[in-house]
């Protein structure tokens, strides 16, 4: 059996499990733990020398308009694979004890990681997206049904506003599938960038501004952003993990994959659409970010600054800055998931996340205190952590890049500022949170759980793995570059 | 073992020290300290090995990132004069304050996490040291000011060290946004930004003078953030919040210093742009003179140092501009180093011995009390008011000298700071060791223990030494020339009767009083700059941010969202009549995963 659908099929299979009775918890840690030791084998078996897509299978669906179920994996999506799993792993085992349908808790988080996994591991744009849905519905269960604050309000507005972004998505899709001549119309990705790469396949520019928005809209590219801070804010705390770490991805990993291939010259020429979104991302965001009085509005609106980085990799449109960008997608993967993990503790601990009234906590949970630390050290960009390798190759490729334009050296200014805003929020923050006198009704909170701990540490440790030797994550990226 | 393998030990233990009391000593006191100083003994031996070997070499590590041709950051160790001396500099005095400290700290809580504060430090500073590109120094560069945040914070239940250590790593990161900008601008223009090529790269600029002006004055940012220059100077005296031993590690002897080294390795390209030269001199200027205001109305006998430290580091920032020699503000460094160090290490003993009472008009008569701290104190306050045949005197007035000859505007400005520090200094002296003890803490203050003792009156030895020319000539020879400049000999007068200035004055006003006579609440109020800034951060900024969130919450979700989502739906009504066909294979999977999950939702527990 393929490696790849066993990675996909062991969620799915624990979720048919819990339905007909098994422990949920335990079920569901099970399906992830091996879906973990799978990823990181995969990871570590994938052969470098020769690149390009392996572990490949497939099954024809619909072979009448070129849709299969065809499987493979090259480094980019075995690096996301590696995020999808850490990150599916450690939010299943933070989870707190759940008193309502817990079976349906664990299943919609189930359903989440089998969705992200397929999307990753897909060769086939029509399943790409599909999985992607069928990781998007079960967010919006979790937010609805398990959420604290207005859960309701925030549940329908993600619904919606991701809905309507996927239905732009499908419909540029399908345009650049009706754009293909009758008889070689495909979904097939290595189909698909033969034929780019061959010179024999334009589409047209404007289907790529389709993909851009319904793209962007999903990784909260300004000005679609507004969905993700409430979502984010009401979301149980592992569906916000899951989410913002591997769900809001997908965008990206779409962008890298469909449109940096396809659509060479819509990417040149909208290049300034793209930079002033992202400049919008970086510094209007970043101080509206500023502005938080929460630590979850805080940690869910920087989640949105950052993306900011990740564009301008991408838009910048060099190798330098591409791998900068996917660097960056594994970093603030694993750091966000650490930062809203940590978050959701300290609610459970307080109810409240006002900085008017925490503060000085520090002193009686130094290890809840010393973890947030990493997160918002790594979230600030310290060298150290994955963030900072991804961020100076992403400046670097866009100062490459600003030989070309006045937007370009504007944006590559703007971001490096944005790593002064970032410490401005980030240190707040963390100094409102836990630095400062204690109040006296905080003296009896009591420290992280090992559980929570562990969960924690096996994000961190990753995350400054690859902040020490970042070429371990770039040569895999690295494979996505045709020789 | 081989000198390379050396080098990269030494760079590398000290992060594993602060690693292994991290995670593994932290119950266990002795264990914690005594790992750290091991660690910073060893770099201590290691660095005075690599020093008497005398070796100039690029120990290459690794790539710490590879993309093939197209880019690649490496880890490589650079050994040559300068980073030799700098070397040599950091371990010396790392390693008094680490002993230092286990006196300071014995009854504070933290004391792992100090401990692994401090290795960590050392670990970034060496890499700054060390580096053989920018990229690379600038990695460590924002290491250090992590640890330097740490360590402000150590006592973080106090609101002042929390706000101080904040301040710090933010203020030093809008230095860090222009030096950043001021590497990538520099590897656009030459394709580099390892140090050696960099610096023979002036010929890429003959036809753009202004974007090597440009790209040095950004790099110059990261110096005065770290080292504190006028306008971000704010953060030094606020960071007098940590412990006293990091007051005088970090924030006098070395990390500041960190600024001053980056402008002497960026030194060969740097002297080629008369107009960066310009702006850097007069920056160092500024900042030397006008934290000599600030600091002759200050209270609190660490933050007097603290401005002085400004005011001394601003010297060596002006005798970079003045484009002589790398040497010259290295000189300077080196001396400041071990009196400056030394001076906030007596006055971490004032300050243990007065009960954690750090305002100077609580004091009195201290030189009965305490006599090792008080001859110590001596001899770093002579060497940086420029006491003649005490170290800050041959390399303050080499640097006022070369002023003279090379930049008569620069030359004054310095003079009035050269008579301000042996003013403030002499009124901080007059009040905490003479006259009538002013509190009860300052009757019974007591000496200090003496693994406190010893090691300020090991550094009081190089205080008083490190300026005379043998010693000059041991470690800069390599670096480059020292010559002092023909000036005629009434301008050694100037700098006589300066000295005296202070001096005499400080002495005709402090002598025997109660209260400040003095009172220049400009000065006291630091030029206002603070509430300034304060303003600023909070109106400006603050303003600016809120406006943003209004935007934000009202505008793009209330009125763009709303619009774009009628939008959407009206373009998907449209599509429904166009009949596509490939859209039902979609809506059909969609429609059975939908079944699914109604079915999930009704029939689980």
């Amino acid at each position: 059996m393929s490696p790849l659908l066993l990675l996909i099929l062991l969620p799915l299979a624990a979720s048919l499990l819990i339905m007909v009775g098994a422990n949920p918890r335990r079920t569901a840690l099970g399906a992830a733990l091996l879906n973990l030791v799978l990823s990181v084998l995969l990871f570590a078996r994938y052969d470098l020398h020769a690149g390009g897509w392996q572990f490949v299978s497939e099954w024809h669906v619909l072979p009448n308009l070129g849709i299969n179920l065809s499987l493979g994996a090259d480094g980019l999506s075995l690096t996301m694979l590696l995020l999808s799993t850490l990150v599916t792993f450690s939010a299943l085992w933070i989870a707190p004890r759940i008193e309502k349908r817990e079976g349906l808790y664990y299943i919609c988080l189930l359903f989440i990681s089998a969705g992200v996994i397929g999307a990753f591991s897909t060769l086939d744009v029509f399943f790409l997206y599909s999985f992607h849905e069928l990781a998007l519905i079960p967010t919006f269960i979790l937010i609805g049904v398990w959420g604290s604050g207005d859960r309701q309000a925030a549940a329908w507005k993600a619904t919606i506003y991701l809905g309507a972004a996927s239905f732009v998505l499908l419909v540029g899709l399908i345009a650049l599938y009706l754009s293909l001549p009758s008889g070689i119309r495909t979904f097939d990705l290595r189909q698909l960038d033969q034929l780019a790469a061959a010179g024999t396949f334009h589409p047209a520019s404007w289907i790529y501004l389709l993909l851009l928005v319904g793209f962007g809209t999903l990784v909260s590219l300004f000005p679609f952003h507004s969905w993700a801070p409430p979502a984010y804010a009401c979301a149980p705390t592992p569906a916000a993990m899951l989410h913002s770490g591997v769900l809001k991805k997908f965008g990206l990993y779409g962008l890298i994959r469909i449109c940096l291939p396809l659509f060479p010259e819509a990417m040149q020429q909208f290049s300034l659409l793209l930079v002033l979104m992202l400049i919008g991302n970086i510094l209007y965001i970043g101080y509206v970010t500023v502005a938080q009085k929460r630590l979850d509005w805080t940690i869910g609106y920087s989640s949105v600054m950052h993306m900011g980085y990740i564009f301008l990799g991408l838009a910048s449109l060099t190798v330098i800055g591409v791998h900068g960008a996917a660097l960056l997608m594994f970093a603030h993967g694993l750091s966000v998931a650490a930062a809203f993990a940590l978050c959701g503790e300290i609610r459970r601990r307080t109810g409240t996340l006002d900085y008017s009234e925490l503060g000085g906590i520090g002193k009686v949970t130094p290890v809840l205190g010393l973890l947030f630390g990493f997160a918002a050290m790594a979230s600030v960009g310290l060298p150290g952590f994955a963030n900072f390798a991804g961020e100076i190759l992403v400046f670097f490729g866009a100062t490459f890049s600003s030989i070309y334009g006045p937007a370009m050296i504007l944006a590559v200014i703007v971001g490096v500022w944005g790593v002064v805003v970032s410490a401005i929020y980030m240190l707040r923050a963390y100094r409102s949170v836990f630095w400062g006198p204690i109040a006296a009704r905080w003296e009896t909170l009591t420290d992280i759980t090992p559980t929570a701990k562990w969960s924690v540490i096996l994000l961190l440790v990753p995350l400054m793995i690859a902040g020490f030797y970042p070429q371990f994550i770039l040569n895999m990226v690295g494979t996505i570059i045709p020789r | 073992m081989q000198l390379s393998t050396i080098a990269w030990i030494t760079l590398v233990i000290p992060l594993i020290a602060a690693a292994l009391i991290l995670l593994v000593t932290r119950a266990n006191k002795p264990l914690a300290a005594g790992l750290a100083i091991l660690s910073v003994l060893i770099a201590f031996i290691g660095s005075w090995f690599i020093f008497w070997h005398g070796v100039n070499a690029d120990y290459l590590g690794f790539d710490w990132i590879n993309l093939g041709k197209t880019f690649s950051i490496p880890f490589s160790l650079l050994i040559d004069p300068l980073s030799r001396t700098m070397f040599v500099v950091v371990t010396t005095v790392a390693l008094l304050v680490f002993i230092y400290s286990i006196g300071y700290m014995r009854d504070e809580e933290g004391y792992s996490r100090y401990f692994a504060g401090l290795a960590l430090f050392l670990f970034s500073m060496l890499g700054i040291v060390l580096a053989n590109n920018l990229v690379m120094m600038y990695i460590f560069w924002e290491l250090v000011g992590v640890s330097s945040y740490i360590l402000i914070g150590h006592f973080y239940t106090k609101d002042s060290a929390a706000d101080a250590a904040k301040q710090a790593f933010i203020v030093n990161r809008v230095g860090d946004f222009g030096f950043l900008l001021g590497i990538l601008l520099f590897w656009i223009s030459t394709g580099t930004f390892l140090i050696s090529p960099l610096n023979s790269s002036a010929g890429l600029f003959v036809e753009h003078p202004g974007l090597l002006a440009l790209a040095c004055v950004l790099i110059f940012c990261g110096t005065v953030g770290k080292s504190s220059q006028f306008p971000l100077h704010v953060w030094l005296p606020n960071s007098m919040e940590g412990p006293t031993p990091v007051s005088s590690l970090l924030h006098a002897a070395t990390m500041v210093a960190a600024g001053v080294f980056l402008l002497a390795r960026i030194f060969p390209i740097l002297s080629t742009s008369p107009q960066a030269c310009e702006i850097v001199a007069w920056i160092g200027a500024i900042s030397a003179t006008g934290a000599g205001f600030i600091a002759i109305q200050q209270d609190d006998i660490k933050r007097i140092l603290a401005y002085s430290t400004i005011s001394q580091l601003g010297y060596m920032v002006a005798a970079a501009g003045l484009a002589v020699s790398a040497a010259l503000p290295m000189f300077h460094l080196f001396t400041h180093a071990f009196f400056k160090c030394l001076l906030f290490l007596t006055a971490g003993s004032v300050i243990v011995g007065m009960h954690h009472e750090q305002n100077i008009w609580k004091m009195g008569g201290l030189m009965k009390k305490m006599p090792f701290t008080f001859l110590a104190y001596c001899c770093g306050m002579l060497a940086l008011s420029g006491c003649p045949f005490f170290s800050g005197h041959y390399s303050k007035d080499l640097i006022m000298a070369c002023s003279w000859e090379h930049h008569r505007a620069i030359f004054w400005v310095l003079v009035i700071g050269a008579a301000l520090t042996p003013f403030y200094m002499t009124r901080q002296a007059l009040v905490v060791f003479f006259g009538k003890p002013r509190s009860e803490h300052s009757e019974k203050a007591h000496e200090s223990p003496w693994v406190m003792v010893v090691p300020m009156l090991l550094l009081a030895v190089p205080a008083v030494c490190a300026g005379y020319p043998v010693v000059k000539n041991f470690f800069f020879k390599d670096i480059g020339s020292l010559a002092e400049p023909e000036i005629p000999p009434y301008v050694d007068q100037v700098f006589l009767a300066a000295f005296l200035l202070g001096i005499l004055g400080a002495f005709a006003i402090y002598r025997n009083v109660a209260k400040d006579p003095l009172r220049i609440p400009f000065f006291a109020q630091r030029f206002y700059l603070d509430d300034l800034y304060d303003w600023i951060v909070r109106v400006i900024q603050g303003g600016f941010a809120r406006i943003c969130s209004f935007v934000d919450r009202w505008f793009i979700d209330g009125i763009l969202v709303r619009g774009s989502a009628t939008l959407v739906w009206s373009i998907g009504f449209a599509l429904r009549f166009l009949q596509l066909g490939n859209i039902q294979a979609y809506a059909f999977f969609f429609g059975a995963g939908v079944i699914g999950l109604i079915y999930l939702i009704l029939n689980v527990r």
